[in-house]
């Protein structure tokens, strides 16, 4: 992977640059100092890192617009910042930027039951959004793995979902407005309490714009009334042929589960031994949940437990209790960490039209043979969304870049069968030059108009999303 | 002015790239007469469900597919479109035949918007072709995707400002055995709305929630498998005790009648209003003609007299579009809500980026 060479005015401009975000902002929003940089260097993709030139944590939707203003006006590339959970290296910083991170931007500004929202500021957690409702009976639903630690901000800009979004949609779905701040320090408030755009969706551009068109700072959510109850069923297949049948069995039943969960043999093994959770040895595995009172509950179990019984399945286990929900539900929850156990991994993040799941799982076994390397799959089969999880050795020489090649060939086979690059994680860096596989450079050329609008000198999160040699001209021009 | 009908997107981009004046895209025409002042370029002959997975709830049609067309594959697997989307023709009082691109174009979203997301939040993906003529793509057919900018969600309800879209990828729902209908008289606008936050406060999944304040009628809906929905209309009945008696009916109800504002046919100008849910009833108290309040609160259509400037009547209000009125008065009010300055220069930048010529601005689409 390859970033751009730092630019010599700006590296030598710091000091400068330091004086003047000081005498602008507060000075204990202002970072500097060769070490406490050092924090910053990486996101969640740990195998890129870079300190910044400086990093500002801004208290106020204002301090953002300083920020930016000055930055702007100095022609310093900025890169945005949640909480730096980012799989996909979206706030790896260059040499020669600020790091403008939403942190301190934590308050909840406003609930509503009656209107069914929050709003809230951008640094807030994902889980906190949850917490600061759910004893009211209400919860935000994109569920990201990393909810506990990532901000509303990161999800926002890479449009994340979760495990129940065939029922409840991504964070574009459950997005009604947002207070943007512009490169030059411009505040726009898009959509609020009501419902869509009365011209164009620019609120639906800017979600999942990966930090390309301006800074989040403040966010309306919409809140849902938390359903009586959910249980899952466990389904063991022999052959991931059939499991990828019950799903679209169980799909044109007319039942609409909560998440549908599916793991292949490496890592239903790796995760029962990390977990206990008395799974059984089979070639793939289905956890269905689905929501409801009890008795709706159990009638919608029903309907998917025949289906899947006339599949010949290896075990059909329904939960009876909650208890029980929970040691299911253990061994895909600690997948990540089970994994990590074993090895290092790269987690992939591709989507594929939901009928092609045997084929593609028969495809990465071969790949990943040719490469020598082990591959283990987790998968929200409902919606196509695939964790292929690419294991090697970090500390062996040429291990990481091999891993990556698989990863590269895996996402490339995911866009030929029908699906696309990254399903929740976002381009980044991990992804930027694999951009050409999925979309024609007229196709990418659009994008990039749309960024010239907000973003006329490309200082928003420089070398990302878009492939290097593709937005070089647009870089060269922004520099001069 | 003339009428063109490419067969095929490579054919409409031809034509873009030959035109000489303003264009005007046009699905099936049910929402305007054909522009005077610009050439029609129909998409009526791009049509076909080129895809229809029932098991991956993914369908991919070319965007002058008929609407009728679509619901009948659906309705032949037991699914549908979430978003239930609305027919311009009964209010307009036009003819025509809804296509799926008028129906993205415009995010043409009924009552089950409330809980299930407007027509943008169903479109997976949508190839169009630009100013310049350069057919484009975005999103695909997967339900997971955030991959690049999101153009499709720009595109939906950008009312052939930016370009002609010749595919669309959908997101669809199963659809239900039963559906009841709650239904409470006599309540003014206030606690109406009031019994409609409560009720989409429930885990009741009510999927639609409406209130006529001429009839004094307030509607819930329930959809779901028979057990399911006896079970939930019992417990909605209860839960909302306090705020009157509802009765129950099965089957459809007046659900299509209110997706359509049926009642709201005439010659008054009728307005779609994007309102705060919590806002609706005083902004309703301030209207001068009929009205029907949707998405528990969320839309009111209202009529005004010729001419009348409800959007100067109605403060607060996220935004408000023209749907009938005189051309005239469309020019003079705006079919769309005035943006703040710096939305609209956004919003300018990307017309100007999308089509630099201007061949797509004769005027906007209403409703």
């Amino acid at each position: 992977m390859q970033m751009p060479e730092p630019d010599a005015r700006i590296l030598s401009l710091k000091a400068e640059l330091v004086r003047r975000l000081v005498r602008a902002l507060p000075a204990e929003t202002v970072i500097h100092a060769p070490e406490e940089l050092r924090a910053y260097e990486c996101d969640a993709l740990t195998a890129y890192a870079c300190p910044p030139l400086a990093v500002v944590l801004p208290r106020s939707t204002e301090e953002v617009a300083a920020c930016l203003r000055l930055c702007h006006e100095h022609r310093v590339p900025v890169v945005p910042r949640g909480a730096g959970t980012s799989l996909a290296g979206g706030a790896l910083p260059t040499a020669d930027c600020v790091i403008l991170g939403v942190a301190r931007l934590t308050e909840v500004l406003e609930t509503s039951y009656e209107d069914r929202l929050i709003r809230v500021q951008t640094g807030r957690t994902n889980l906190s959004v949850t917490g600061a409702v759910e004893a009211d009976g209400f919860f935000y639903a994109p569920d990201p793995s990393s909810q506990l630690a990532c901000a509303i901000a990161g999800n926002i800009a890479m449009n994340s979902g979760g495990a129940h979004c065939l029922k409840y949609g991504v964070t574009t779905n459950n997005l009604l407005g947002a207070t943007v701040v512009l490169i030059d320090g411009t505040v726009v408030e898009l959509g609020g309490a009501h419902m869509d755009a009365g011209g164009l969706d620019l609120l639906g551009l800017i979600c999942g714009s990966e930090g390309q068109l301006g800074v989040v700072t403040e966010a309306t959510l919409r809140i849902l009334p938390k359903p009586e109850g959910a249980r899952p069923c466990l389904i063991g297949f022999d052959s991931s042929e059939v499991a990828g049948q019950c799903v679209s069995d169980i799909i044109k039943a007319g039942i609409l589960p909560v998440a549908i969960e599916f793991m292949d043999r490496p890592c239903i093994r790796a995760t029962d031994a990390f977990s206990g959770a008395g799974y059984p040895d089979c070639a793939a595995m289905l956890i269905v949940e689905v929501e409801g009172s009890e008795a709706e509950i159990d009638e919608q179990l029903g309907v998917i437990t025949e289906i899947a019984r006339k599949l010949d399945p290896v075990e059909v286990r329904v939960s009876q209790s909650e208890e029980e929900s929970s040691r299911i539900w253990l061994g895909r929850k600690s997948a990540f960490g089970a994994m990590g156990q074993l090895n290092d991994y790269i987690c992939l993040d591709g989507t594929i039209p939901v009928g092609e799941l045997p084929r593609v799982l028969r495809r990465i076994g071969e790949m990943a043979a040719g490469y020598g390397l082990e591959v283990a799959n987790v998968f929200h089969a409902g919606d196509g969304n695939m964790h292929p999880l690419i294991l090697f050795d970090a500390n062996e020489a040429g291990e990481l870049e091999k891993a990556e090649a698989l990863g590269a060939d895996i996402l490339t086979l995911c866009v030929e069968v029908g699906g696309c690059l990254t399903g929740e994680h976002g381009v980044g860096v991990e992804k930027r030059d694999l951009m050409a596989a999925q979309f024609d450079p007229a196709d990418l050329e659009a994008q990039m108009r749309v960024k010239d609008v907000f973003d006329p000198a490309w200082l928003l999160n420089p070398a990302k999303v878009f492939p290097l040699d593709t937005s070089a001209g647009r870089r060269a021009l922004a520099a001069e | 002015m003339g009428e063109l009908t490419p067969g095929s997107a490579a054919e409409l981009a031809d034509a873009i790239r030959s035109a000489t004046g303003p264009l005007a895209i046009r699905g099936g025409g049910t929402r305007a007469p054909a522009a005077e002042h610009a050439t029609t370029l129909s998409i009526r002959g791009i049509r076909g469900i080129t895809l229809y997975e029932p098991g991956a709830l993914t369908m991919v049609a070319r965007a002058g597919t008929p609407m009728a067309e679509i619901e009948a594959a659906l309705a032949a697997e037991g699914q549908r479109l979430a978003f239930e989307p609305w027919d311009a023709r009964t209010v307009l009082g036009r003819g025509g035949e809804p296509t799926i691109g008028g129906c993205v174009a415009t995010n043409a979203s009924g009552p089950r918007r409330v809980v299930a997301g407007a027509c943008r939040d169903a479109v997976l993906g949508l190839r169009f072709v630009d100013g310049e003529g350069t057919i484009l793509k975005n999103g695909g057919r997967v339900m997971k995707n955030v991959t690049g900018l999101d153009l499709v969600r720009l595109l939906c309800g950008s009312r052939g400002t930016l370009g002609a879209i010749t595919e669309v990828g959908l997101k669809l729902l199963p659809g239900v055995a039963a559906t009841a209908t709650l239904t409470a008289e006599g309540l003014p606008a206030v606690a109406a709305v009031g019994a409609m936050s409560a009720a989409l406060a429930t885990p009741f999944e009510v999927t639609g929630a409406a209130h006529d304040p001429q009839s004094g009628r307030t509607h819930l809906r329930i959809e779901g498998s028979a057990a399911s929905v006896a079970y939930r209309a019992e417990r909605l009945t209860r839960a909302l005790s306090s705020h009157g008696a509802l009765s129950v009916s099965e089957g459809e109800g007046p659900w299509p009648r209110i997706r359509d504002a049926a009642d709201l046919t005439g010659d008054a100008d009728l307005w779609r209003i994007s309102v705060r849910p919590s806002r609706a009833a005083d902004t309703v108290a301030r209207l001068p003609g009929r009205a029907l309040i949707d998405w528990g609160g969320g839309l009111i259509w209202a009529e005004a007299p010729p001419g009348t400037d409800l959007r100067a009547a109605c403060p607060g209000i996220g935004h408000a579009t023209l749907v009938r009125a005189a051309a005239d008065t469309h020019s003079r009010l705006g079919t769309l809500h005035p943006e703040p300055d710096a939305i609209a220069a956004l919003s300018g930048g990307i017309r100007d980026k999308f089509d630099p010529a201007g061949l797509f601005r004769a005027r906007p689409v209403p409703a």
